[in-house]
């Protein structure tokens, strides 16, 4: 185990039920500091609701989860989330904000100012103009929305990044470099990242390690390399033959 | 129009009390119903609960509602003390802001309730707590639909509120139901242009904040807002500014006759230095309450109105005896004191047109008893209540066809144009003559007797120089020069105001 990096996100036995429905049976694993971890799996599988335990947008019914060590459920809610940067599918940027002033809610939540460089500088992280600061949300496309959504979640400098589903409003080509883009940003400020995703091909892309979750269980925890090897089972494997065909189909039509 | 131009500048007054209670009961509304829409945003219960009470208050109809505050307000003297007013600003006031809490409650909770979850998930992502969710997302993206609110309550209430003249709160009602009771239509339109001109003052000024809100603009919120208080303003400098010590409040009820008693009461009071205010359109009920609780400091009453009514004697003992056992249960049960007779009696009195009555051979009540299941009766909203109508049917066995309420004017007009064949009419009423009407008699003295008396509020009467003001009008006042009077102001020609009435009265009697 010495060689493994230190944990940075811990589950230990999570299980959260809806009245009779199980969403997530029994979860127990670790995310080392600065992995990238993508949890793949079917609509309903649970990964969403086994991802929002980190931050306690949902409490896990029993179990438990370490940030950083603590517990999440004996830290402060708003404290605790001020650490996680959270970027999710309908991005939920305010509407009534601009641009800038979405990137700087974090800091301003705790009475700080986020000076003009710096949320310039954020808006080129995410290949933005800076002049784009003084726009409001409806002035922006999707994928400019979802970018500025992933600025706002760098703002407070996190440790660890959530992301539910980041890309799966967007346009192929958006969304392909959009996820270079984080993939970048993840290794330039030696983020953690966890990246909930129904995607097998964005999974294997852009991950160091792909949890492959099925009725509230992971069913397989492997490389990207291993699962193209054979490896995790057939769940995962029956999710790894969809974008495999589709290259092999691709392949064979450019021959 | 110069007329209704006249009367709307003598309105500032009144203008400045329905601004001062309307934008009161608005500002309770909001206080109320503003943490209860953020309790009912994150309660499913509380939500239902909350916006069902509203739409029940709804139901209600405003004037009912506020007629039910004061024993309401009567039964929370037992917490509060006798301090606590039952009458005027503070039933008013509560009632029309329980009132104005449903537009402004719904469109807060659906405003809510619509928030994009996507916002909201985001608020709870970058971690913000209860307040700042509420400050920083919820309020400022809810805002122009609470705005919308209240801009509707504000309607409601201004147009409502004119209904608050009902419980002795002054207000633009004041003249429409003035000129209500004395087919004064300059006096009604006045006070309907001044109190629908408020309410589309008031709708555009909001409306302002309301579109600041909405299109982020600053300038054209604080512009709104800035003009919604100045008007609020001026209305607590009319309403407080020049006022030269405490005033002695007359009380009337809703009909000319006590309309012109207390401007020549008022008169008199003024002539001896007081600053004086009246309270109009009182219910018979909620004008004996006022007096004996201080709430108003002068009233006229009847006899018989207080001995059935209050006292609920029915018994019918001669009007010597009647007056001094009054005297001495007013003393007894509140010392609100009895200042004397004016001189004439105003009376309930079957009436009918005189043709009507000599064709049909009617001369007293007991001539209606076998044919009354033919005729229609008409009488004021009162009427058919009071104890005295009910001994009256009691004595004679009046069973009639048909029973009809009608405003006092309106009533009258009834018989003439033969929509009732006989009224419960006031013997002292200048109609009488006017429209040639008769009397029935009433042989077997059902009707008890209807001195008009003055009352005065029990700090009141001990007011020595107040008491030497009104000594020269008791007994001062004789039937027909008070018939005269109330028809000068009831006549459909040539109406005199209730000062000007009072003034000539006051010359005839010689004063």
């Amino acid at each position: 185990m010495s060689g493994d990096p230190p944990a940075l996100v811990e589950f230990s036995n999570v299980r959260k039920s809806y009245g009779p429905t199980l969403a997530v049976a029994g979860v127990s694993l670790a995310v080392g500091d600065g992995e990238f971890v993508a949890l793949v799996g079917a609509s309903g599988s649970g990964k969403s609701t086994l991802l929002k335990t980190v931050n306690r947008l949902i409490d896990p019914t029993a179990g438990a989860v370490r940030f950083a060590g603590d517990n999440v459920e004996g830290l402060p809610l708003a404290a605790l989330r001020r650490q996680i940067g959270y970027v999710f599918q309908s991005v939920g940027l305010f509407p009534h904000m601009t641009v800038g002033e979405n990137i700087a809610i974090g800091p301003r939540l705790v009475g700080e100012r986020l000076a003009g460089e710096r949320i310039a500088r954020l808006l080129e992280l995410v290949d933005l103009e800076p002049e784009m600061a003084d726009r409001l949300p409806d002035e922006l496309s999707g994928g400019q929305r979802q970018r500025v959504g992933v600025a706002r979640a760098l703002a407070n400098e996190p440790r660890l990044l959530l992301m539910d589903e980041p890309f799966g409003a967007l346009d192929p080509i958006t969304r392909d470099a959009l996820g270079d883009r984080v993939r970048a940003l993840h290794g330039e400020f030696g983020l953690t990242t966890v990246m909930v995703t129904h995607d097998m091909a964005e999974a294997l892309l852009l991950a160091d390690r792909v949890l492959v979750m099925d009725a509230g269980k992971v069913v397989a925890d492997e490389t990207p390399h291993a699962l193209l090897s054979g490896a995790g089972g057939a769940i995962a494997q029956g999710l790894v033959a969809v974008p495999r065909a589709q290259a092999d189909r691709l392949a064979e039509l450019a021959r | 129009m110069s007329a209704i131009w006249t009367t709307l500048l003598g309105l500032g007054d009144k203008l400045a009390a329905h601004v001062l209670l309307s934008a009161a009961a608005i500002a309770l509304g909001i206080a109320v119903a503003l943490p209860l829409a953020v309790w009912a945003s994150r309660s499913e219960p509380v939500a239902r609960a909350t916006l069902g009470f509203a739409s029940l208050v709804q139901t209600i109809p405003a004037l009912a509602l506020l007629a039910l505050f004061f024993p309401i307000l009567l039964s929370l003297r037992a917490v509060f003390g006798e301090g606590l007013p039952t009458l005027g600003f503070l039933p008013a006031l509560l009632a029309l802001a329980l009132y104005a809490l449903l537009p402004i409650l719904r469109n807060a909770v659906t405003a809510q309730v619509n928030l994009d979850p996507g916002v909201i998930e985001a608020a709870h992502g970058v971690g913000m707590t209860f307040w700042q969710r509420l400050r920083l997302v919820e309020a400022p993206l809810t805002a122009p639909y609470i705005m919308a609110g209240i801009r509707t309550a504000a309607v409601w209430t201004i147009g409502a509120a004119t209904l608050a003249t009902t419980i002795g709160q002054p207000s633009l009602g004041d003249p429409i139901f003035a000129g209500l009771q004395t087919q004064n239509w300059v006096l009604v339109l006045a006070g309907c242009i001044a109190s629908a001109g408020l309410a589309l003052v008031a709708d555009a000024l909001l409306g302002l904040i309301e579109k600041g809100l909405a299109t982020r603009r600053r300038m054209l919120t604080f512009g709104g807002l800035a003009a919604v208080l100045l008007g609020i303003l001026a209305a607590l400098t009319v309403q407080f500014g020049d006022r030269g010590g405490d005033r002695i409040v007359i009380g009337a009820k809703g009909f000319s006759e006590q309309y012109i008693l207390a401007r020549l009461i008022g008169q008199q009071l003024k002539a001896a230095g007081y600053g004086v205010e009246y309270r109009d359109g009182l219910g018979s009920a909620v004008a004996h309450q006022a007096v004996s609780t201080g709430a108003i400091d002068v009233l006229v009453d009847y006899t018989g109105t207080i001995w059935t009514n209050q006292m609920e004697r029915s018994d019918n003992p001669d009007r010597e005896t009647m007056l001094a056992e009054i005297a001495a249960w007013e003393t007894r049960t509140s010392g609100t004191h009895v200042l004397g007779r004016l001189g004439f009696e105003n009376a309930y009195g079957l009436a009918m047109p005189r043709a009507a009555a000599e064709a049909g051979g009617f001369a007293s009540i007991g001539d209606l008893a076998g044919r009354a299941q033919a005729m229609t009766i008409g009488g004021d909203p009162e009427f058919f209540e009071r104890p005295e109508w009910i001994a009256v049917r009691e004595a004679y066995g009046l069973r009639f066809a048909a029973r009809r309420n009608f405003s006092p004017t309106f009533m009258y007009n009834a018989l003439t144009s033969g929509e009732a064949d006989v009224i419960g009419a006031y013997t002292s009423d200048g109609r009488i003559a006017a429209d040639d009407l008769v009397i029935l008699d009433d042989p077997e003295g059902a009707f008890p007797n209807y001195d008009a008396i003055i009352l005065l509020a029990p700090q009141t009467g001990t007011d020595d120089a107040l008491v030497a003001a009104l000594e020269p009008l008791i007994g001062a006042i004789g039937v027909e020069a008070m018939r005269e009077a109330n028809y000068s102001v009831d006549r459909t020609e040539d109406k005199l105001s209730f000062e000007r009435a009072a003034q000539r009265l006051a010359e005839r009697i010689g004063l």
